[in-house]
């Protein structure tokens, strides 16, 4: 970038020519007023405040739309520039209720802190006055035009972040308001209520719905954690009164997110004050639950569980950890199970979302995890998306790529067979038939191969297995692949080209990769995409799993695995177990533990006796749930640990309530490998204890006290203990995140990995051949069932639908249903259909859209009403042990009408 | 919006699809076609045009020109210039409302007239004046409103 000399008051500087003043201005220190003004945003020049004197002309100039230029002289505080700006604040007040009073956004009103500064307490042009009603026909958000000064921000921010131009300037003159669409409530459009028109309002015009007459902002203590709900980790403040959170919000600054928020991260917390909490141990007494206190439940546990191991022996027990909980709770838990009981039957959710992502990419490069940083994505010329409904599932993600798309002119690769956000968005999208990954990427390859569009040097230098590889995907004819993937082999042709040609070409995933019993083939396909093409170990490039929860990296870090200690140290290795039977001073076992479908398993062949949950609702959440049901009311005696009385508490012989992430300290960490920190906001319901105090509670009852006066402490022995966290404290976290690998205290973390070498040495191709899903549709079962997620709520709905807005958005589940099947079927929106599998059946609404191809039922998992995971297959990846949640055989029959009029 | 007014806004989008700046030609169009722009029709050429309803809004209600609501078969512009101000064009204008039972502004229910004010037609040695459509009546008296406004009742 050319650099340009100019003077501003006085002082010369030197700035890349792309700046404009005021940039220029704020990079030597220089405030200058704005309203208008949001350095993430494109400049509008609208409300005029920011006027500087520029030398040789005539009109003063709005400073953020003034391009910086060789030789310019620069006033940005002259009394003329003063005069000016005092008029123009008149101006906007002439036309604005001065009724600071009770505005909620008062002692944050960026009008009211330019007035302040520039001595303007009232208006010389009095006159007629903009007045409108307040509009708030929706759950979250409060709009009153009459506090609206016109700056624009939420029409741009909207426009250019979400990419959901919900409002706009309308009508003209005096008479100018921002409104939707035909002046209807945010509900009937495309807003997502993301909320971020909110964050960017500079003065009381959009406000929380909620938030009125809850407190003054000055009573507002602002808490900085990180959001509890998906894999993106946004940092959030919780700003807190009374022990109530009033509202959420997020710092511009922020690392991971800038400011930018989802509709859950934004208005998603009144679960954690629903009366719906625990607040008290509860033991199960003949069937029925009764209140107990903490010394009765800690007891019985701590009875039981010895008791069972001595009739039956440690792997007679088994424990699911969490990713909702911290790292170090999920550290405690583990070495709660291993060093405690004695059994490496431990393992997480992370077993029915990312298994085979751990498996397959540990193979391919060294490392599960995501290979690059969120941040790198809107830098990236060639995004490859699949089986990611990335708008919903992880949408702060989704902005990055609308941010390349935008400002990059990033070509999209969409492979996805549900017509998504993003695949609306793609320059090409392959539409292949669920299941068919490996076929589908085997065909681009073989593209890639006979069109010499591979990076020969690479896969020369940093590769091994090439050899075999090639063999077999030359074995693929595109033709054939055409068929099995439904996929035209034209459109294949050109997304390789435009993979392969790009410069910094990056490859997002999720679940609809891994849920496939060929769940690590899948992945290992993607690896081997991303190695021919050499776009890995690079910035912007990279093979990206994002993953689901929160912390469900964190918890995968910390060994809440049944075959790996913290940092992926296998359990079977000697020197491993030497070194952490050495730490916690005690024995291990050496042979790896049992997955979470195999847990279930081993309670039906009586193998398993005692399970200890800790904030997983396996009940909803396992695919064939009704068998997971049973296998729950079968073992001999089960702990759940959980915010909330959960479908799988009920079949619990002690609950155990526990605190929110709002509650307790600690870290999470997110999709990118960076640890932050998770800080206490507020103080538990009742008797309710963070998951971790009740870990080390009941490790000193049974005589082995694992007792840390901090979780600062915790991660202090993980670092000790672990080499990817090595460098990891939380002294340096006060600081700022890290990403690991972070092996030792001076190192500042990574940002993305396998530079110059794999953490495995060689990257390794893998051959892999395409199968059939477990189960396909047939004569009885015609239909190809799929499950996902939707943007208004959470995995089993325990917190999202505990937020009344989130409810009133999308209150229940619904079938997706395509307008073909649904017309062999006489079908329309809102009728009510069972849905079947040969494991059992719900009901829900039928909604006819093309979102799912023609034969594919898709459904959310969020809703026990109509819990999808009853239809779902627990068929295995042989590796991974993931479950096939993406493909089973279902049939539909309407079961009633709607009751909705047409029209 | 009945099915045959769906295929004339279809036609229109169709016709102007790909052009740059194609949005205000495509609503003056669809206008002309309708007598003015129901929602359904925003709708469609938002759709159509792959554009913000939003954005759309904003164009139809700056622009003075769009109609939102049905317009009468007639439009009645009474002049409110000083010309005609000065020679009595409020009586006229009174005339007319109590005639047509409507407000300035409002059209009649049977749609038979839209009546509006203007600020000056330029004609000022007619005053005081209106034009009902295309025609000018200039040196109005009020004994003259019912006749002039019952020619355009016919039909």
């Amino acid at each position: 970038m050319r650099k340009v000399n100019l003077i501003i008051n006085g002082t010369k500087l030197t700035v890349p020519e792309d700046q404009s003043v005021l940039q220029a201005a704020q990079s030597m220190g220089i405030e200058i007023p704005h309203l208008c003004y949001d350095s993430r945003i494109s400049p509008t020049g609208a409300c005029r405040l920011c006027v500087v004197e520029v030398k040789g002309k005539e009109n003063l100039m709005a400073s953020c739309t003034l391009s910086v230029s060789e030789g310019m002289e620069v006033l940005t505080n002259s009394e003329r520039v003063k005069k000016a700006r005092k008029i123009i604040l008149e101006l906007i007040l002439s036309d604005h209720p001065l009724d600071c009073l009770t505005c909620e956004k008062s002692g944050n009103c960026e009008l009211e802190k330019y007035a302040y500064q520039l001595k303007v307490s009232s208006s010389r042009f009095l006159g007629e006055r903009s007045i409108y009603p307040i509009r708030e026909e929706n759950p979250f958000i409060s709009r009153d035009n009459s506090k609206c000064i016109l700056c624009g921000r939420c029409v741009t921010v909207c426009e250019e972040v979400q990419g959901c131009s919900v409002l706009d300037f309308s009508q003209r003159g005096f008479a100018t308001l921002i409104s939707t669409g035909l002046d209807r409530s945010l509900t009937e459009g495309p807003c997502v209520f993301c909320g971020n028109c909110l964050s960017v309002c500079p003065v009381g015009a959009l406000t929380e719905k909620g938030r009125k007459f809850e407190g003054r902002e000055w009573e507002l203590k602002k808490v900085e954690t990180v959001c509890p709900y998906c894999g993106c980790g946004c940092n959030i403040e919780l700003n807190v009164r009374n022990n109530r959170i009033i509202k959420v919000t997020s710092s511009p600054e922020s690392v991971v997110n800038q400011g930018w928020l989802c509709s859950k991260g934004k208005f998603g917390f009144e679960f954690v004050h629903s009366s719906d909490r625990l607040t008290s141990p509860l033991i199960k007494k003949e069937g029925k639950f009764y209140q107990a206190s903490w010394d009765e439940a800690l007891t019985l546990i701590s009875k039981k569980l010895p008791q069972i191991r001595r009739d039956f022996g440690p792997d007679s027990m088994a424990g699911l950890s969490s990713a909702k909980c911290t790292n170090e709770e999920n550290y405690l838990f583990q070495k709660f199970m291993r060093a405690v009981i004695g059994t490496n039957n431990v393992d997480h959710c992370a077993r029915l979302c990312h298994a085979s992502t751990v498996a397959g990419l540990a193979r391919s490069f060294g490392s599960g995890a995501m290979t690059n940083s969120i941040g790198e994505i809107e830098e990236a010329d060639c995004i490859l998306i699949t089986g990611s409904n990335t708008s919903e599932t992880h949408p702060i993600i989704a902005l990055q790529v609308k941010a390349a798309l935008r400002n990059n002119r990033a070509r999209l690769i969409v492979a996805d067979p549900r017509k998504t956000e993003m695949a609306e968005l793609a320059d090409v999208w392959l539409r292949h038939k669920p299941g068919t990954d490996v076929a589908l990427f085997n065909g681009m390859m073989k593209v890639i191969l006979k069109e010499g569009l591979l990076a020969e040097e690479f896969v020369g230098k940093r590769t091994e297995g090439f050899d075999e590889f090639t063999r077999v995907v030359k074995e693929y004819i595109l033709s054939q692949v055409e068929e099995t993937t439904g996929v035209p082999a034209d459109l294949i042709k050109e997304a390789a080209r435009i993979y392969a040609g790009s410069e910094r070409a990056t490859i997002l995933y999720a679940m609809g990769i891994t849920q496939h019993v060929s769940g690590t083939d899948n992945v290992l396909t993607l690896a081997n995409l991303a190695m021919l093409c050499g776009k890995i170990g690079k910035r912007s490039c990279g093979v990206n799993p994002l993953r689901g929860q929160n912390n469900v990296q964190g918890a995968c870090d910390l060994g809440a695995l049944p075959d790996v200690y913290p940092g992926y140290q296998p359990v079977d290795d000697i020197a491993v177990r030497r070194k952490f039977e050495e730490a916690w001073s005690t024995s291990l076992p050496d042979k790896p533990g049992l997955t979470v479908m195999e847990i279930i398993q081993a309670i039906e062949k009586d193998e398993i006796k005692a399970l200890y949950i800790m904030g997983e609702n396996s009940a909803l959440s396992d695919p064939n749930s009704s068998r997971t049901r049973a296998a729950l009311a079968k073992v001999d005696f089960l702990v759940v640990q959980d915010i909330f009385f959960t479908e799988t508490a009920d079949f619990a012989d002690v609950v155990l309530p526990a605190a929110c992430f709002a509650e307790k300290e600690g870290t999470f960490t997110n999709t990118e490998r960076r640890i932050q920190r998770v800080r206490q906001a507020l103080s538990p319901p009742g008797e309710a204890r963070a998951d971790g105090e009740i870990i080390c509670s009941l490790a000193e009852k049974m005589g082995q006290p694992m007792s840390y006066s901090s979780p600062g402490r915790i991660m202090e022995e993980v670092a000790s203990l672990t080499p990817i966290y090595g460098g990891v404290s939380f002294p340096r976290l006060e600081k700022g995140s890290l990403q690991w690998p972070c092996p030792y205290p001076e190192h500042p973390g990574t940002k993305f990995l396998h530079r110059g070498r794999f953490s495995r040495g060689l990257g390794k191709f893998h051959s892999t051949h395409y199968g059939e899903p477990a189960e396909l549709p047939d004569s009885e079962y015609p239909f190809i069932f799929s499950t996902g997620r939707t943007l208004f709520h959470w995995h089993t709905g325990t917190m999202s639908r505990r937020v009344r807005g989130l409810n009133e958005i999308y209150p229940e589940a619904l079938a997706e249903i395509h307008p073909e099947d649904a017309a062999g079927l006489g079908l329309k929106t809102g009728d009510m259909v069972e849905v079947s599998s040969r494991r059992g059946k719900v009901r829900a609404k039928a909604e006819i859209t093309d979102k799912s191809p023609p034969g594919v039922v898709f459904m959310t998992f969020h809703f026990r009403e109509a819990a999808a995971n009853i239809l779902t297959l627990d068929a295995l990846d042989p590796i991974a042990k993931i479950p096939e949640f993406k493909v089973c055989a279902v049939k539909v029959k309407k079961v009633g009408e709607s009751r909705e009029k047409l029209g | 919006m009945k099915t045959d007014d769906h295929v004339k806004v279809g036609q229109i989008i169709d016709r102007h699809r790909g052009e740059d700046g194609t949005l205000l030609p495509v609503l003056q169009e669809v206008q002309e076609v309708l007598g003015y722009l129901p929602e359904e029709a925003l709708v469609e050429v938002a759709e159509g045009l792959g554009l913000a309803l939003s954005r759309i809004w904003g164009v139809v209600t700056f622009y003075g020109q769009f109609h939102l609501s049905p317009r009468g078969k007639n439009t009645i512009k009474v002049c409110q210039g000083t010309a005609c101000h000065v020679r009595g064009s409020r009586r006229i204008l009174d005339k007319i409302e109590s005639v047509l039972e409507i407000q300035s502004g409002q059209t009649t229910p049977n749609l038979k007239f839209t009546l509006e004010t203007v600020r000056c037609l330029g004609t000022c040695f007619l005053a005081p004046v209106m034009m009902v459509n295309r025609d000018y009546f200039g040196k109005l008296t009020l004994d003259r409103i019912e006749g002039i406004l019952n020619q355009f009742c016919k039909g």
